[in-house]
């Protein structure tokens, strides 16, 4: 980082982007030209912090000052006092809910005091689209040190001895699918990065790519070398423009600085890397769809044996992993198994990267030791609930996962207790839901996701996924019997047993497991035809109160149906036949005359 | 065809030119064929027919290969879409901070329903899976620009940013 006595790093991930970072950014160097600062103080446009909830971030080093919610009005602010005078903008701290204390240095956060950055190590360090900086932090060592000090074979059994598991979702120890690899014989063997983050709610792999691209090239490059492949694929999301533009860049980059092209680092390994966009289907994040979409075609899973490790790419052998699993492995060779094996549990070792969302006081992206339990990472790390409301339920897994109630908070989460509760890892999407979260409507949510990203291929997924849906419906429209729950059982296991690919094998672990830990509100919508958080609309039942309506006129004036009717200061009636429980009322009304049940 | 038509399809033509195909393997050159696709959608705004049946000789394919990969990817429409198309998140951060009603308000406030452009032609309207901004819940996205926290409140406001960009662009 040579001359600058100051750095400022200012988010450029895309949430802080949305929020305006790049003007931000625009401002200070306005603002250190005019002071004639430029060649002090140096503006680095880093990857994600992943405390988007605070967005946008800018943080001041070598003090560590971590400010949040910066506007380009604080910027001359920033520059006059900080960097100037040396002394910390107090209004732009954070400020910890539960303390209300103001924190001054980073590391002092309790977001990031129980994190351990492997995967995110350089996300929020350093410029992503410089890969000077990547170097001068270890870049690219790794993959020296594989080609010049250690065999195919050494390399394979690091990543063995690791313990590393597969990070985009079922949990495969990575080294066994090298070695598969490796064995299998072809005359081309191919790598592909899976970074088709499909899950809604999950945006990790998004903020590697974005936030450190070379990570994700350098791990790649290592096991094509491992396994003997010359040729490597991102398959990228088409919806990530900024991740697609920066791992370009960074390709560009590898092969000027000779990371990849015809005899990397002058060994006799040759390598290179290409990237295809996907074009917007979940079940291409299935192994052999995605193979099918790289090679042009729909993307339709096939059944497995033969695995890509076999007959992968054009039928050759061929390894997939996702972004978050390459990236861990420059880290693997450098440090060693033994230092991964000391983080997480016996059977995940190492960290895992969720992204926390929905009712959540912090939300963003947390790195933490597998083993961690629920109620750490929500309540120490997320700072608990939105609003103060009481915790429901959390997800985890997507649409492929569960729904976890309050009792298993206490949970070490790794692979396999996850899969115990009924849920799954995933690519580690973490929704939070609170008491106004109709859990039937969760499960009406990601069935309809499901039916919608369904190939269409196998029966029990095109049409069980379907028949699921529509006794979620009848549900929540007040319209079904009892009986209605065990056919969801029945339905939904068989659809786990029969479906050809993971999509389908996984799709009705939303409702099982909502049925599991939350049937009471199953019951109430069957049988009482109640909506116990309010949200089934068809279940919601409007009242005006006439002890305490005024007769003002605002709600039936609002009412886009005229359904309310009655005179100037007399208490009004809401015509229930004509109500389309919109709310509007209920909204309007200043005297708490109207009611909700 | 109109005449821009016929510009655009020649831009389409020369791009796939560009990427140097001829004598490869059959393989190769279908590989290529979803990447063409996002370049053909980029340049026309959607994948007309015309379009298809222009990859698909390009590339040593049927035409009914090319729109059966056309019409299983969601990224790829067959119909126009507006100046400024609207996506809306329905992923599950954003559902779970009331994406839903937003989306019934748009649809509302533009007289459109799902994938369908604004009379004036100014706006499309789309649902999509997760922009992977969960930290803004919920979110819609405008060309590449995010707007994020959004209360249904401020949708006119946003929309009418866009009206007074498509007047000052002359549309």
């Amino acid at each position: 980082m040579g001359k600058y006595k100051q750095f400022i790093l200012i988010c450029g991930g895309t949430g802080c982007s949305s929020s305006g970072s790049g003007d931000i950014i625009d401002s200070f160097n306005k603002a250190l030209e005019e002071k004639g600062l430029k060649d002090e103080v140096q503006i680095v446009r880093t990857g994600c912090f992943g405390f988007c909830e605070q967005g946008p971030i800018v943080k001041v080093l070598p003090d560590d000052t971590f400010y949040v919610k910066v506007t380009e009005k604080d910027v001359e602010n920033i520059v006059n006092e900080h960097i100037i005078k040396g002394r910390r903008v107090q209004r732009l701290l954070y400020v910890e809910p539960s303390e209300k204390e103001k924190i001054e240095e980073y590391i002092k956060m309790p977001f990031y005091k129980k994190q351990i950055r492997v995967v995110l190590r350089n996300a929020g360090a350093i410029n992503p689209e410089n890969v000077e900086e990547y170097i001068a932090n270890d870049g690219y060592s790794a993959l020296a040190k594989a080609l010049t000090e250690m065999s195919q074979d050494d390399v394979l059994k690091s990543i063995s001895d690791s313990g590393l598991r597969g990070r985009g979702g079922g949990g495969f120890p990575t080294g066994m699918k090298w070695s598969f690899a490796k064995r299998a014989k072809g005359d081309k063997k191919y790598i592909i990065c899976n970074a088709d983050e499909g899950d809604p709610g999950a945006f990790m792999d998004r903020s590697v790519m974005e936030g450190d691209p070379h990570s994700v090239i350098e791990g790649m490059s290592i096991a094509a070398y491992a396994i003997g492949a010359q040729k490597g694929y991102v398959y990228i999301r088409a919806e990530y423009p900024l991740a697609v533009q920066r791992l370009r860049k960074a390709l560009n980059d590898a092969r000027e600085y000779g990371f990849l092209g015809e005899n990397v680092m002058g060994t006799n390994f040759s390598f290179d890397i290409e990237v295809r966009l996907g074009a917007g289907a979940f079940v291409c994040g299935e192994e052999t769809a995605l193979i099918h979409s790289i090679e042009g075609k729909r993307g339709e899973p096939t059944s497995k044996p033969p695995f890509p490790a076999n007959s992968g790419l054009w039928k050759k052998p061929t390894v997939i992993n996702n972004v978050e699993t390459l990236a861990q492995i420059p880290v693997i060779l450098l440090k060693g198994a033994d230092w991964f094996r000391k983080l997480g549990t016996e059977k995940s070792p190492g960290t895992k990267v969720f992204a926390l969302a929905g009712a959540i006081n912090n939300v963003g992206l947390v790195e933490v030791p597998m083993g961690i339990t629920l109620r750490e990472i929500l309540y120490e790390i997320g700072g608990g609930i939105r609003n103060n409301k009481q915790f429901k339920a959390v997800q985890t897994g997507g649409p492929s996962g569960g729904c976890i109630p309050a009792k298993y908070l206490d949970t070490p989460i790794d692979f396999d207790n996850l899969i115990a509760l009924g849920s799954m890892m995933g690519s580690g999407g973490m929704i939070v839901m609170d008491e106004d979260t109709c859990m039937v409507d969760v499960s009406k949510f990601y069935l309809e996701f499901t039916v919608d990203e369904s190939c269409g291929k196998c029966t029990p997924c095109r049409i069980g996924n379907y028949r699921l849906h529509e006794v979620l419906e009848r549900i929540t429209s007040g319209r079904a019997v009892i009986e209605d729950l065990d056919k969801l059982e029945q339905l939904g296991n068989v659809i786990k047993d029969t479906a050809l690919c993971g999509l389908g094998q996984t799709s009705p672990n939303p409702i099982l497991s909502t049925i599991n830990y939350f049937r009471d509100e199953y019951v109430a919508h069957i049988q009482d035809k109640k909506c116990p958080a309010g949200v089934c609309k068809n279940l919601i039942r409007y009242d005006i109160n006439p002890a305490k309506c005024v007769g003002c006129t605002a709600c039936a004036r609002v009412c886009p149906v005229q359904a309310i009717t009655g005179t100037v200061k007399k208490a009004h009636v809401i015509d229930q036949d004509k109500c389309i429980k919109c709310g509007a009322c209920y909204a309007t009304c200043r005297f708490g005359a109207i009611s909700k049940i | 065809m109109n005449e821009t038509m016929e510009m655009k399809l020649r831009d389409v033509a020369d791009y796939v030119d560009t990427l140097k195909l001829e004598g490869k393997d059959q393989e190769v050159k279908r590989s290529y064929l979803i990447h063409t696709l996002h370049k053909a959608q980029e340049i026309i705004g959607y994948l007309p027919v015309e379009v298809q049946k222009l990859i698909a000789k390009k590339l040593g394919l049927h035409a009914s290969e090319v729109y059966g990969v056309v019409s299983f990817y969601n990224y790829f429409t067959m119909k126009p879409k507006g100046l400024y198309p609207i996506n809306l998140c329905l992923g599950t951060a954003c559902y779970v901070r009331g994406s839903g009603p937003l989306y019934e308000e748009l649809k509302k406030l533009l007289g459109v329903e799902e994938g369908e452009v604004t009379s004036d032609g100014i706006f499309s309207l789309h649902a999509v899976r997760c922009l992977g901004a969960c930290g803004l819940a919920p979110v819609l996205m405008i060309g590449e620009k995010v707007h994020g926290r959004l209360k249904k409140e401020d949708l006119p406001r946003i929309l009418e940013e866009y009206r007074q960009l498509a007047k000052t662009q002359n549309v």
